[in-house]
């Protein structure tokens, strides 16, 4: 009897596991528009309400996470669930799910774009468009700076890269905001370190 | 080679991209036109077909440089570089860095970072609203429609959160403008 049910059994869950995973996150790929955070809520409905793969306090880790980590925080997401559940197979299940819905859009997309840019009006609407998308990021952004906790030392780093960037555009330097990036983050371990171990207690929530 | 480019190209993208895809649109512009796969216009372009198309922008965003540069190997040479960094940085931390999101000076770092990143995504979307809807009016034929429509669009955006506190999705306001785009020129 304990061989009967104790081989077999896990093995088959197995995949059906995987392949579970991998269907769930094409459905969460495919149905959510507007990036990472949105997919957020989706996500805690699918994983932690409905199939129980995460509880909710993970669910809280993975965006912490998410947000301290580079890349589209949907992949950090699908890589972290798949994981907890299923090791380096579910995760890169997962990751593929998530990603091989837009993948096909977008291709099938890039293909007949150009073409259809030629139509006039379809040109025209692209127009329209290109103002609302500058719009748009301009939201995104204030909304991290709402968010934002408003210390002297990030409201300088924020007003100079600001600046930078602006007089970057504005002239067409030669400068990637990589290097923005790089230097934001040496300065700030600097003035970490100057200001020595205590200020690093205060400073968390 | 196109495929090595774009491979190390988003690879970048994906590493520095800290804060989610608004954070990625400026590397990805950088590199897009560091490597010359795009002009700033068609760059724009493809950020509005990605926003309104599901899944993850900076995927949807990498598949598409790398289509329109390669074809389908090209597409999935930038999305997978996209995406690796994430999987692997991901994989590292539940693995054996369990701790490294508490360590301090990992947080002093991205204190630095996250700012930085709002800073460079604000001066990203005043550049383009500046380049998209301001400059037209000082070219030659002038353009006062570009404002007009920019005027209105933030108005119901902006007014839309106000009055209903929900935001209007961004899908909507990117069919409006798209609308008006077409009755305006």
């Amino acid at each position: 009897m304990d061989l009967g049910d104790g081989v077999p059994g896990p093995k088959v869950n197995n995949t059906e596991m995987i392949m579970k995973i991998f269907l769930t996150f094409i459905k969460i790929g495919l149905f959510t528009f507007g990036g990472g955070y949105a997919m957020i809520p989706i996500i805690e409905n699918i994983c932690v309400e409905k199939n129980k793969w995460i509880t909710h306090d993970e669910m809280m880790d993975v965006t912490v996470i998410a947000e301290s980590t580079p890349g589209p925080i949907a992949i950090n997401c699908a890589t972290y669930v798949g994981y907890k559940q299923k090791g380096i197979w579910g995760a890169v299940a997962a990751t593929l799910g998530v990603v091989l819905p837009s993948f096909i859009i977008i291709f099938l997309i890039s293909i007949f774009l150009d073409d259809f840019l030629e139509i006039t009006w379809v040109a025209n609407a692209f127009k329209g468009i290109r103002i609302a998308v500058g719009i748009l990021i301009l939201d995104a952004g204030i909304r991290m700076f709402v968010k934002m906790k408003k210390k002297v030392i990030p409201c300088i780093i924020l007003a100079c890269s600001f600046v930078l960037m602006m007089l970057i555009n504005i002239f067409a330097w030669n400068f990637s905001s990589i290097f923005l990036i790089l230097i934001a983050a040496v300065f700030s371990l600097v003035i970490f370190l100057i200001q020595g171990a205590p200020s690093g207690k205060g400073g968390k929530k | 080679m196109i495929y090595l480019e774009l491979f190390v190209g988003f690879l970048i993208v994906g590493l520095f991209s800290f804060g989610g895809a608004y954070a990625a649109i400026p590397l990805i512009r950088d590199v897009v036109l560091f490597f010359g796969w795009a002009n700033e216009d068609v760059m724009t372009n493809m950020i509005a077909v990605s926003e309104s198309t599901p899944g993850p922008l900076m995927v949807n965003l990498a598949t598409y440089v790398g289509s329109s540069q390669a074809g389908v190997l090209g597409g999935l040479t930038a999305t997978f570089a996209v995406v690796l960094p994430a999987f692997l940085i991901i994989l590292l931390i539940m693995i054996v860095l369990k701790k490294i999101l508490a360590n301090k000076y990992f947080q002093a770092i991205l204190g630095g970072l996250k700012p930085c990143v709002t800073g460079i995504i604000i001066a990203m979307g005043c550049h383009m609203v500046l380049q998209n809807s301001i400059m037209p009016v000082f070219q030659q034929p002038s353009d006062f429609l570009a404002p007009v429509i920019a005027m209105i669009l933030s108005v119901l955006f902006f007014g839309s959160k106000i009055v209903w506190k929900k935001k209007m999705s961004p899908i909507v306001l990117i069919l409006i403008s798209a609308v008006l785009g077409v009755i305006a020129f």
